[in-house]
C-alpha cells in the first residue's frame, strides 16, 4: 500500500473548505469563523490552525518563513517548515522581507510587513472572553450582542486591585470598531503592529476550530481606558548585547556566573540582519541545542 | 540556550529523530505488520476507533511506527486521514443485518435468538499464563486442528445475520415510548465544527471518536455519582456490518444498484435507562430511555460508556459535569487533549517574559 502525498498535504476539498472560512474571516474583521479543523501530522496545540491556513493558501511560487518565539530555528518552526517544504517543495527563508507567507507563533517580525505578504498566526485560545465566560455557547452570544462589558470589567478590576492594567501577552483588541479579538498570544509590544497593517493577518486556532482575520489597513486598537492608557512591555534603557538594537522586543538572559541579566533581540533574523549590516561583526558564540 | 537557538535547531532535531529510530530498533527485533494485525486485535481496534479510520493495515503500521504508543498511533492515523478526500457517504446501515459474533443482554436472560458469548475476556481468570512464554507454532497448529473439529460437531445455530433486536421485543411489550424515526441528514463533525447546543448525531460522532480512556472515565463518573444515569445493558453486540454506497449517477437511487464496499467490525450497545417523568395529574412515572453506543472493533467498555454519556447528555439538566455537553464533548478527543497538554513542552519565552513584566510592574506599584 504505497501512497503519494498530495501537494500541500490536504486533499483539494479540504483546502477549499478552509479557504472559504478564510474569505469569510477577511470579510468580517475580527469575527471568529468556525471551521472543521483537520487532524494534522503535528499535535493539536502546536500550531495546527496556522499550518492549516498556510497549507490552504500556499502556491508553488511562495516563499515561506516560520517563526516560533521569535526564532526561525526553534524546534517547532523547523518542524513546520520541514513539513511544508516536504509536501510542497516551496522555498523557505529566514529573511522577513523575502517571505510571502510568514507563519508565526507569538511574534510579529520587527521589520514592517508589506502588501505582498500574508502573516499567519498560530492561536491557542481565540476567545477573548474565555476568562470571563467558560461557555462557548454564551461567548458566541456576547459577541453577537456586542456585549463586551466582561472584557472591560476584567481590565477595570485589575485597576481596582493593582492600580493599573496588568494583562500579559494576548491583550484584547478592538477590530474595526466591532469585534473584540484575541490577537493570539503576541506580546502587547506587537499589538500596535496589527493596526493599519499593510499585510493581511490571518489567525488560525486548530484545536478550538476557529479562523479569524485582520484585513490590510484595518483599525486595531488595544482595549484601554482614557485615564489608564494601553502600555506595551518596556525595555527602557536596555539594548541587545549582540546588535545593540534598543526599540525591539527582547529576551532577558541571565549570565550564569555573575547572575546579572542581559538582553538580546527576540527576533533572531532581525538581529542577524543587523549584525551583518555592521562592518565589524563581533565574535558571537552560539551554542548548538542538543 | 536550551532548545531555542539562533542556529543549530535543525541539527538538534535531526539528532533527536535519529535517536528515536535507534530506540525502536536497538534490540534488533522487528515486528511484522501482519503480526500486529494478527495478534494485537485489541489495540488495532482501539486505534481505528479513536482515529475514525477503518483500516486494520494502516492501524497496524501506525502501531509499529509509534512503538505501540496509543496516543501517537492515533495521532499518526488521524493525520493520515486528513490527506484522504471524503468521497462518499455509505447508505444508512440497519444493525439488525449484523453478522453477530457476540451478543449478550444483561437485562433479560431469555432473549429471542439467545445469548451468544463469542470471544470475551469477561469469563477468563486474569491470571498470568506463563505457558505463553514458550508458545510454539507446532503446539498452536495442533490446538487449531482440535478447535476446528469441535466446532464442526457443534450444532448448527440460527441465522446470525438476522437476529432480532432486544429493543424491538420490548417495544412490542409497550415498555418504551414510541419515538419517531429522525431521518434528518446528520452533520459530519469532521467537515463542520460543532456548534452548541449540538444535535444528537454530532454528539454520537464525537463520543465514538473519543479517547477510550476518557470516554470510559467520564462514563464511570456519570454512574458513580457525578451524573444521574443508572443503566442496564439491554443488548451488547459485536459483529460485522456490510457497507454499501449508492450508484453515483443513478437518478432513481435504487438500492439494488448499490456498490458493496466491504464490512466493518463494530461493538454496539443499547443501554436501558429508567427515568421518572411527571404525568398530567402530577403522578411520577418511570419510563425507559435508550442510551446508544457504537464504535469500531471489539471495544465493549467504550461502547457501554458511550451509551451512558449519550443518555447523560440527552437528559441534560447540567447539574453534573457529565451532563454538560461542552465539558464532555470538548475534552474527550485523544488528538486534541494530548496535543494541547504536550504543547507545554514548547518554549514559552515570549509569553513568560511578558508575564515577568507584569509581575514586576505590580510589585513596583
Amino acid at each position: 500500500m504505497q501512497l503519494q502525498t498530495h501537494f500541500a498535504l490536504f486533499d483539494e476539498g479540504s483546502k477549499k473548505e478552509i479557504r472559504r472560512a478564510i474569505l469569510k474571516a477577511v470579510a468580517i474583521p475580527g469575527y471568529q469563523v468556525p471551521f472543521a479543523s483537520r487532524e494534522m501530522p503535528i499535535a493539536r496545540g502546536w500550531g495546527t490552525g496556522g499550518l492549516q491556513i498556510t497549507l490552504s493558501i500556499i502556491g508553488k511560487q511562495d516563499v515561506l518563513k516560520v517563526i516560533d518565539q521569535g526564532s526561525d530555528e526553534s524546534v517547532n518552526a523547523v518542524n513546520i517548515k520541514k513539513l511544508v517544504n516536504k509536501t510542497t517543495g516551496v522555498e523557505t527563508t529566514i529573511e522577513t522581507s523575502e517571505a510571502t507567507i510568514i507563519q508565526s507563533r507569538h511574534r510579529i517580525p520587527e521589520v514592517p510587513l508589506t502588501e505582498k505578504q500574508i502573516m499567519v498566526l498560530q492561536v491557542p485560545i481565540p476567545e477573548p472572553l474565555r476568562w470571563v465566560e467558560p461557555s462557548e455557547f454564551k461567548t458566541k452570544k456576547l459577541h453577537a450582542e456586542n456585549d463586551y462589558s466582561g472584557a472591560w470589567l476584567l481590565l477595570f478590576e485589575q485597576i481596582m486591585k493593582y492600580g493599573k492594567t496588568v494583562t500579559n501577552a494576548d491583550h484584547p483588541v478592538f477590530v474595526h470598531d466591532r469585534y473584540v479579538m484575541a490577537p493570539s498570544p503576541i506580546p502587547r509590544f506587537d499589538n500596535t503592529k496589527m493596526h493599519q497593517s499593510e499585510a493581511l493577518i490571518l489567525l488560525g486556532a486548530g484545536r478550538e476550530k476557529k479562523i479569524y482575520a485582520v484585513p490590510p489597513y484595518t483599525n486595531v486598537n488595544s482595549l484601554a481606558f482614557e485615564d489608564h492608557p494601553f502600555e506595551v512591555e518596556s525595555f527602557d534603557g536596555k539594548h541587545c548585547h549582540l546588535c545593540h538594537a534598543a526599540t525591539v522586543f527582547m529576551d532577558e538572559l541571565i549570565n550564569q556566573e555573575t547572575g546579572e541579566s542581559y538582553y538580546q533581540c527576540n527576533d533572531t533574523s532581525y538581529c542577524l540582519a543587523k549584525l551583518n549590516e555592521q562592518e565589524h561583526m563581533p565574535e558571537v558564540v552560539i551554542e548548538h541545542a542538543r | 540556550m536550551a532548545y531555542v537557538a539562533v542556529k543549530g535547531g535543525t541539527e538538534a532535531i535531526e539528532a533527536s529523530i535519529q535517536r528515536l529510530t535507534f530506540e525502536r530498533i536497538r534490540s534488533q527485533e522487528l515486528l511484522e505488520i501482519k503480526t500486529i494485525m494478527a495478534t494485537m486485535r485489541g489495540m488495532v481496534d482501539q486505534v481505528m476507533s479513536e482515529s475514525s479510520l477503518y483500516s486494520e493495515f494502516l492501524a497496524a503500521l501506525a502501531i509499529k511506527q509509534s512503538e505501540a504508543n496509543m496516543e501517537e498511533a492515533v495521532f499518526l492515523l488521524r493525520a493520515h486521514r486528513s490527506t484522504l478526500p471524503r468521497l462518499y457517504y455509505t447508505r444508512v446501515v440497519e444493525t439488525d443485518t449484523m453478522a453477530v459474533e457476540r451478543r449478550i443482554s444483561a437485562s433479560f436472560k431469555d432473549i429471542p435468538g439467545g445469548q451468544i458469548l463469542g470471544a470475551s475476556y469477561d469469563y477468563t481468570h486474569r491470571l498470568m499464563d506463563f505457558d505463553l512464554i514458550d508458545e510454539s507454532k507446532s503446539v498452536m497448529k495442533v490446538w487449531l486442528e482440535q478447535f476446528k473439529n469441535d466446532e464442526k460437531s457443534a450444532s448448527e445455530s440460527s441465522d446470525l445475520t438476522a437476529l432480532p433486536k432486544v429493543v424491538d421485543y420490548l417495544r412490542q411489550e409497550k415498555l418504551f415510548v414510541e419515538v419517531e424515526d429522525d431521518d434528518t441528514e446528520p452533520i459530519d463533525v469532521t467537515k463542520q465544527s460543532i456548534q452548541f447546543p449540538t444535535t444528537r448525531g454530532e454528539r454520537l460522532q464525537v463520543l465514538t471518536r473519543g479517547q477510550t480512556g476518557a470516554v470510559t472515565s467520564l462514563g464511570y463518573a456519570a454512574i458513580r455519582g457525578y451524573g444521574a444515569v443508572h443503566p442496564t445493558v439491554g443488548e451488547l453486540r459485536v459483529g460485522k456490518l456490510p457497507l454499501t454506497i449508492s450508484y453515483p449517477t443513478d437518478p432513481t437511487d435504487d438500492i439494488d444498484n448499490d456498490y458493496y464496499i466491504g464490512e466493518i467490525k463494530v461493538t454496539e450497545v443499547e443501554a436501558f435507562v429508567p427515568i421518572s417523568t411527571q404525568k398530567e395529574n402530577n403522578v411520577e412515572e418511570i419510563e425507559f430511555e435508550i442510551g446508544y453506543g457504537i464504535c469500531y472493533g471489539q471495544n465493549e467498555t467504550k461502547a457501554i460508556a458511550m451509551s451512558i454519556l449519550d443518555q447523560s447528555l440527552e437528559l441534560g439538566s447540567g447539574v453534573h459535569p457529565t451532563q454538560d455537553e461542552e465539558f464532555v464533548l470538548l475534552h474527550i478527543d485523544s488528538v486534541e487533549s494530548s496535543g494541547f497538554i504536550s504543547h507545554l513542552k514548547l518554549p514559552h519565552y515570549v509569553t513568560f517574559q511578558s508575564k515577568l513584566d507584569s509581575m514586576r510592574k505590580i510589585r513596583k506599584a
